[in-house]
């Protein structure tokens, strides 16, 4: 199906296929993103990008169809098994405990114990090493300064919550990472740091998946634009070769893009 | 492409916002929950203490203390389960169920129906009592987890069914104290400590206390507790076992229900079935007070403890005072009102 190319994909999906009861989210969908870009994928509601995407983050598993996962075929069962493959989400929902502090949250789910007795046997977090690495990872991303770690993530704005998600999302070695509409719930300033954090994270070499709504900003960020409609893809486009109309066109079904002019291979060398 | 890493996003320009007063108690006492309740405590303290000095008598405060044990102790086992945004109703039925079992098995009568395998030995039965409680506890957790059945219609009907058990097993004989073995009421047995006179139970419900309160800060599975509590998607999501977590909560609880059985014979002197029926309500009055929501995910078990001490002050302080009971209970009623309503505020926070 793919144009041939010369870099390998290092999220691959083909044919993938995903029911709910008699609706169909998934419909035989391929999808590919290649190291160190940014792939955007739209697509009209219930078009199944976020199926799609859920499949890949391992909170969905897909009824047909394969996954390739860094060249090796994957089945995820879990967002446990997602990220060990390198695999981070950012849920719209966010996926943080609110009550929680800023370097809890960072950690929840893998949280680091003491050594020795005290954490093989009573179990003791090492509180101190989670608040030092967190504030390492923040600060890395250049996103926040260390003393607000014992802050409780409900008491931050929305901006600052997603940034909280996202340092959450590069902190732990990944590769890929997936972030479904961050800006949704954003206001002007903030949806720009988030982009600003996107285009991080690319920079650091690290392979994004947008979710996005939002026309502007998906041509603002993207490398390439995976539009997806009635559960495939569509078409895959760029920003220099496509328009924001073409984009929805293609979202709409009023247009439709030959093979040889979509851009199935990556556009920039990865760093 | 875009210029490397020069993101200005710092949180330190949002949280150079000048505070109210107001807004920082608020902020504060969003930090530390059970703040409120130490204030409120204190406060019922000094204005009771004005009102009759009696109030402060060493003899006073010991009682008060002694009285606390068994609302104390069983609130543990509730916050635990409140700070999953679960409910536990039938805590005082499991409560008396297990301690019913301790001594039916540690005395030989003629009235029950465990008849053949009574006359243990008294720390065989004491550990079967426990058992007993945290089996029952996993009842709770696994129709719960299991099914995904509410907790409170889940243990409003364990609040029967324990109670059912209780009656068709023991039937309905108070055991007393003198037919009890030494090692029954040992919970009871008093020492003084300084001015006061404490009882080992008291020892015991405080080392609970200070041990869950360490659990929960410093394990993983205490920030888990907090996490389902909070919001169970995002738990989920961020790769915790949810319904493991929550299972071993009420069977954990259950544990503790179990310690609290041996503390209330001990308590009491004897082993009774018609114990206070409001156990249950009194211990989510004692959480509730505390500062913890119930809404889960937030609060602090040491809440608990002076929530249950709240309760106890306010009701002999306004004996003291020669207070009608029926006044008394009026008073309950509406600082628990209070307690909800000021944690509705505090958790209005926002940055």
């Amino acid at each position: 199906m793919s144009a041939p190319t010369s870099t390998e994909p290092i999220v691959k999906g083909r044919g993938l296929v995903k029911r709910f009861g008699s609706v169909t989210g998934l419909n035989h969908a391929d999808f590919d993103l290649f190291p160190g870009e940014v792939l955007a994928v739209i697509g009209d509601n219930g078009a199944g990008k976020s199926t799609l995407i859920k499949c890949f983050a391992g909170a969905h598993t897909p009824d047909e169809g394969e996954m390739w996962v860094q060249g090796e075929k994957v089945s995820f069962k879990s967002t446990h098994e997602a990220r060990d493959h390198g695999v981070e989400t950012v849920f719209q929902t966010l996926a943080v405990a609110p009550a929680l502090d800023i370097s809890a949250n960072l950690y929840l789910g893998r949280e680091i114990r003491k050594p020795g007795i005290l954490g093989k046997v009573f179990r003791q977090l090492d509180k101190k090493r989670m608040k030092r690495e967190a504030g390492e990872h923040l600060q890395d991303l250049g996103i926040m300064t260390v003393q607000n770690l014992s802050q409780a993530v409900e008491t931050l704005s929305g901006g600052q919550r997603q940034a909280v998600s996202v340092a959450r999302a590069a902190a732990f070695g990944s590769q890929v990472i997936i972030l479904d509409e961050p800006t949704a719930a954003l206001g002007v300033r903030e949806s720009a740091k988030v982009l600003n954090l996107i285009q991080d994270l690319r920079d650091r070499g690290l392979s994004v998946i947008l979710i996005s709504h939002n026309m502007p900003q998906v041509f603002e960020v993207a490398d390439r634009v995976h539009v997806q409609r009635l559960g495939h893809r569509s078409a895959v486009i760029t920003p220099k070769t496509h328009s924001m109309n073409d984009a929805v066109a293609i979202m709409t079904g009023a247009l439709n893009i030959p093979e040889n002019e979509q851009t199935l291979t990556p556009v920039n060398a990865p760093a | 492409m875009s210029a490397p890493a020069t993101s200005d996003y710092n949180l330190d320009e949002e949280f150079a916002i000048k505070r109210s007063p107001i807004q920082r108690l608020q902020f504060t006492l969003h930090r530390y929950p059970w703040l409120s309740s130490l204030i409120v405590l204190l406060t019922v303290i000094v204005i009771f203490g004005l009102i009759n000095e009696r109030f402060l008598l060493p003899s006073t405060v010991s009682l008060m203390i002694q009285q606390t044990v068994i609302v104390g102790t069983l609130a543990i086992a509730q916050t635990l389960i409140i700070l999953t945004a679960g409910i536990d109703l039938s805590i005082g039925a499991i409560m008396i169920f297990g301690q019913m079992l301790m001594a039916n098995f540690a005395v030989y009568t003629t009235a029950s129906n465990v008849l053949p395998i009574a006359g243990q030995n008294p720390w065989i039965a004491i550990i079967l009592g426990i058992l007993a409680a945290t089996a029952a506890g996993a009842v709770n957790g696994f129709l719960i987890v299991r099914f995904n059945l509410p907790p409170f219609i889940v243990t409003l009907g364990t609040w029967s069914v324990f109670m059912g058990l209780t009656l068709i097993l023991f039937k309905a004989r108070t055991i007393q104290g003198p037919e009890m073995p030494e090692e029954m009421k040992l919970m009871g047995t008093r020492f003084p400590v300084g001015p006061f006179n404490l009882t080992l139970g008291v020892v015991v419900m405080f080392l609970l206390f200070l041990l869950f309160a360490w659990i929960l800060k410093n394990t993983a599975w205490g920030t888990h507790v907090y996490a389902v509590g909070d919001d169970p998607v995002a738990a989920q999501l961020s790769g915790i076992n949810t319904k493991r977590v929550l299972f071993s909560v009420y069977l954990v609880a259950g544990v503790v229900m179990g310690i609290a059985a041996w503390i209330t014979i001990g308590r009491v002197g004897s082993a009774s079935p018609n114990v206070d029926p409001m156990l249950n309500l009194q211990t989510i009055t004692a959480v509730v007070i505390g500062g913890t929501s119930l809404f889960g995910g937030r609060g602090a078990v040491i809440g608990s403890l002076l929530g249950a001490l709240i309760v106890n002050a306010v009701e002999m302080g306004l004996s003291l005072a020669g207070v009608d009971q029926a006044y008394r209970i009026t008073a309950i009623g509406m600082l628990v009102i209070l307690a909800v309503g000021i944690d509705q505020w505090i958790r209005k926070v926002k940055a």
